[in-house]
């Protein structure tokens, strides 16, 4: 019964949606205000339609309704709640679910803080969101229905892939369609702008939050991801150029463009058709990610099931949608205006250096992932593209994006000096020079490429600490009265940009310095890896819900002295009769101490994989200074909102007397 | 005003290639020794370990090389389409057993019919390795100066025997 | 009295020795340390071709042990890093490197990023010589005014 509930609550949205979808755009176009007016309701009764359908087949998988098929195929009897609950989002058709009803999240949420917005853009961009929710839905109903029933039922399910039993799972995906489907909201602002031909100042500023937001979400479900395949995948690797990690990144990069073009489109009124554009591609961007998971067209460790219908119907809504917002910018893009001036040397101009660059390197992405494809569809033959190519194409198109990061938050608008700049910054130019050819000597190790990346990362250290201190310096007031004096959006990008800067310095020292080796142990064999001392202690019998496991310990001292106990496992999932591996990880800041359990040899020794993986935790504490930046941005607003707000409030009395 | 189409002409242009990458398969491998040399190998037979079956022996004769395991179901699929053409006589099949035991392959010799008229066993997969094999079953079409003349990845259906492996040994034995 | 305490001393090491309290050292795993970098640096360059896209070195698959087990023969023999590739090459194609090859084929993708940074640079450059030169927005209207500084005081706060 709760299955088929789910199913006509799903259809009932798809009614709802197109009704979102049309009336208020045809609404806004003629000025009929009832018509705009529908948005808002509609948009809500939408959001609880989904929802519901969400509940549905959640309550079905945490009842082990083996008569649904999605169900049966995803889950177990033995599985815990937890995961039960998870694995609504762990095949392709509950995970279209989980899109639909963030999108639904996203739309209910704008039509609820958009007090302030006019009701002709208001009206446009929850219908655009309502257009793109038709698509989904219509997906779901057509090919893809969670709901559809398994006759006869079966006596248990296929299990989740043990892979995604872990708390990664029930982080990783909201997070990063948190992120994906967030993008929509830029998206719809800027077909609304294009529809309305009002693109100006107050767009941006109106816009702005909802991106920033989408951009902290996404950061952080990328960064989750990252740090699941880390401690999940058994050798310590974090991110592997695959093609549905490339799909994540693309948007990001987009993303990062646009919330520091919209910016400049705010302060300045300048890159408006840039903003659009931007705003375009990063949804276009998610969307194409979407299409590359579930198509079969590419081959993925994330890949969903595939099946080539699936994959014509998002083509050919894809086409529908990009294709329509694109032939929009190319027709009504000229009309939006050239907006300020500035010279060949401003804040501006590095900051358009910064969207060409970032533009540029999701180009390459794309290329890169790509490009099999190109190749065997003109016939001229199959090749791969992998991490080898990423690695040593990326990192040369990021340097001059990180270089100028330093330069651009310390250049006037509209007109900057090169001289200045440069005699400004050159304390911190030599302090990144002396740093990136001292330390990697010290550490006993210098290549080229570290060198590179600790002068980009002690660069932008460098550069903000001089930023901070300029706008910090002076005596007439207390220090705390002087950082609070400063927008908290400011405080914002400072932090964000640390965050990349850490971010660098995590990735330059562990691949430059990383060291592993591959024993073979019997119970009281000692191995030795960066100065520490491992003792094997054997491996136990244990028990899972839904696992039996060996696990290991590995007592490991320095200079005698107990640091602490690693215990890597190797499990057997016995529904699937899948093995796994679950590392043993000592993290800290300094270095993470890595061991993965191997295969039993035939002496009774286990083969032992230990690592030393030197300031790894950074990479995940640059990601996370950046999503902090963002919301320390965002909270900047927000504050403003209310306070205005309440200003409005207390006119009201006023303008009753009057 | 021009240059605000690029965008789309460059998504149009993706597009085509995405909807071409519909019918297409990313995990197939094409071989690279199509129209080369078969390598050159000397293994144990399955029927008689002391003999041994090398390509050297069938040169003068267009020929079928099909790699399988007693492990693979997908062998299990083409297997029948195997028998039928060993009835007809057109064209003669010599297998490979690929990284499996000779019981299990004798075993499932007895069980499902033999079409091949011998079975050389590549226990450890070496000479798979040289023949580019990464997963079986897998055939490949040998002409009379031992190239390589075509290479089927995955089963032999009905189909594939009509289309393009039949017509294909007609024109070899014709040469 | 000599030989007593030689023979005390001697049991006394025996038993220690034989209580296994003597920690040993644990093996490495490969035979040849130094082949086995070269493996490992192949394995992280090369596809693993039964799997959904992981190299040999992160892969578990049976044709991946069996791959990395010929490129161990290979470097044993003291066959280069671009001999070994070579072989897998010439009878797997270029599929298994996931480092393209620089061929007329792939001069787009490995030249393409860098070419269109240049262009987008150059381009950039051309654009904001132009604009330097382009004149402002016409200037607003009596109603753009109003609408201007309503506007701003609604966002003073700003």
């Amino acid at each position: 019964m709760i299955p088929e509930i789910g199913h006509f609550s799903l259809i009932l949205a798809l009614l709802v949606a197109l009704a979102l979808g049309t009336f208020p755009i045809i609404g806004a176009a003629r000025g009929n205000a009832v018509w705009m007016g529908l948005a808002r309701p509609l948009a809500r009764a939408q959001f609880l339609l989904i929802a519901a359908a969400f509940i549905c087949l959640a309550y079905a998988f945490a009842t082990m309704d083996y008569s649904v098929t999605y169900v049966a195929t995803n889950s177990n009897s033995k599985l815990p709640l937890q995961y039960r609950i998870a694995a609504v989002w762990g095949g392709h058709e509950g995970s279209l679910l989980l899109w639909a009803m963030i999108l639904s999240v996203w739309t209910v949420a704008v039509s609820l803080f958009s007090k302030h917005l006019p009701d002709d853009m208001r009206a446009r961009i929850l219908g655009v969101m309502g257009l793109i929710s038709v698509g989904f839905l219509l997906f779901m109903l057509m090919v893809s229905n969670p709901f559809e029933r398994l006759i006869p039922a079966a006596l248990d399910g296929r299990d989740l892939n043990p892979l995604l039993q872990d708390p990664g799972m029930i982080f990783h995906p909201p997070m990063l369609y948190m992120g994906y489907v967030g993008f929509s909201v830029a998206f719809a602002f800027a077909i609304a702008a294009l529809l309305g031909g009002q693109l100006d100042a107050a767009w941006a500023r109106w816009s702005r939050p909802w991106t920033t937001m989408a951009w902290v979400f996404l950061t952080l479900g990328i960064m989750g991801g990252s740090n699941w395949a880390y401690y999940e995948l058994g050798w310590g690797g974090w991110w592997f150029w695959d093609a549905v990690e490339n799909a994540s990144f693309m948007p990001w990069l987009a993303g990062t463009a646009l919330i520091h073009s919209l910016a400049v489109t705010e302060k300045r009124g300048s890159f408006k058709a840039w903003t659009v554009l931007l705003a375009i591609c990063a949804f276009s961007l998610s969307l194409l990610g979407t299409f590359l998971v579930r198509s079969g067209v590419l081959t993925s460790v994330h890949a969903f099931a595939t099946d080539p219908r699936r994959g014509l119907f998002i083509l050919v809504f894809l086409v529908a949608v990009i294709g329509g917002s694109l032939t929009l910018f190319a027709w009504r893009a000229p009309t939006v205006g050239r907006g300020g001036k500035f010279d060949v040397v401003s804040r501006e101009s590095f900051l358009l250096a910064n969207n060409v660059l970032l533009a540029v390197a999701a180009f390459s992405v794309l290329l890169g992932t790509l490009y099999p494809l190109f190749l065997d569809a003109l016939g001229l033959g199959k090749i791969s593209v992998g991490p080898p190519y990423f690695d040593t194409v990326f990192a040369p198109l990021m340097t001059p994006a990180l270089f100028l990061m330093g330069i651009g938050p310390i250049a006037r608008w509209k007109q900057a000096s090169l001289p200045e700049l440069a005699l400004r910054l050159r304390w911190a130019f030599g302090v990144s020079v002396a740093t990136a050819v001292v330390l990697p000597v010290l550490l006993g190790h210098w290549t080229p490429m570290i060198g590179l990346g600790l002068f980009l990362a002690f660069w932008i250290f460098a550069t903000s600490a001089n930023l901070v201190y300029q706008r910090l310096h002076g005596k007439e007031q207390p220090l705390i009265i002087r950082v609070k004096a400063i927008p908290r959006s400011w405080w914002g990008m400072v932090i964000a940009h640390l965050g990349i800067a850490v971010f660098t310095l995590g990735v330059t020292i562990v691949k430059g310095f990383e060291s592993e080796i591959a024993v073979r142990m019997l119970p009281g064999d000692v191995a030795h890896l960066a100065g520490y001392d491992f003792t094997f202690d054997g491996v136990k019998d244990s028990q899972g819900p839904n696992y039996t496991a060996s696990v290991g310990q590995l007592h490991v001292t320095k200079n005698g002295v107990e640091r602490t106990v690693l215990s890597p496992a190797k499990r057997l999932y016995t529904v699937q009769n899948m093995p796994m591996t679950e590392a043993g990880i000592s993290p800290a800041l300094i270095h993470d101490l890595y061991a993965s359990l191997g295969e039993p040899l035939d002496d009774g020794a286990w083969s032992v994989r230990i690592y030393h993986k030197p300031m790894v935790e950074w990479i995940w504490a640059g990601c996370a200074m950046m999503a902090l930046g963002g919301l320390l941005a965002l909270s900047d607003r927000r504050y403003r909102m209310q306070k205005r707000r309440k200003k409005e409030r207390d006119l009201k009395p006023n303008e009753a007397l009057a | 005003m021009k240059r605000f189409l690029l965008p789309l002409v460059i998504f149009l242009v993706v597009v085509g290639f995405l909807f071409k990458g519909l019918n297409l398969d990313p995990r197939e491998v094409p071989s690279p020794l199509v129209n080369k040399l078969a390598p050159m190998f000397s293994l144990p037979r399955l029927d008689n370990p002391e003999q041994v079956f090398s390509p050297k022996d069938m040169l003068g004769k267009v020929w079928l090389f099909n790699v399988w395991a007693s492990w693979c179901g997908a062998c299990r699929d083409e297997h029948p389409v195997l028998l039928e053409l060993s009835k007809t006589g057109i064209v003669p099949i010599y297998g490979m057993d690929y990284k499996d035991t000779r019981q299990d392959a004798q075993q499932w010799l007895d069980q499902g019919g033999n079409p091949y008229i011998a079975t050389a066993m590549d226990i450890d997969g070496r000479v798979g390795i040289n023949y580019g094999v990464y997963g079986v079953p897998e055939t490949y079409v040998i002409d009379k100066t031992g190239v390589i003349a075509y290479k089927q990845i995955g089963p032999v259906t009905d189909e594939v025997l009509r289309n393009k492996i039949l017509p294909l040994v007609k024109r070899l034995q014709a040469q | 009295m000599k030989s007593h305490l030689m023979y005390h001393l001697i049991a006394l090491c025996l038993f220690v020795h034989s209580g296994s309290t003597w920690a040993e050292e644990a093996r490495p795993l490969a035979t040849n340390a130094v082949v086995e970098v070269q493996v490992q640096r192949l394995s992280e360059e090369l596809r693993c071709l039964v799997c959904q896209n992981q190299t040999l070195a992160d892969s578990h698959a049976e044709l991946a042990q069996d791959l990395k087990q010929e490129i161990r023969e290979m470097a044993a023999k003291g066959m280069t890093d671009q001999a070994i590739i070579d072989y897998l090459v010439a009878r797997y194609g270029d599929f298994v490197r996931y480092r393209p090859p620089l061929k007329s084929t792939t001069v787009l993708l490995w030249l393409g990023p860098f070419a269109l940074l240049l262009a987008g640079g150059f381009g950039l450059f051309l654009t904001l010589r132009r604009r330097e030169k382009v004149a402002l927005e016409p200037p607003l209207n009596a109603d753009e005014a109003r609408k201007v500084s309503e506007l701003l005081e609604i966002d003073k706060e700003s």
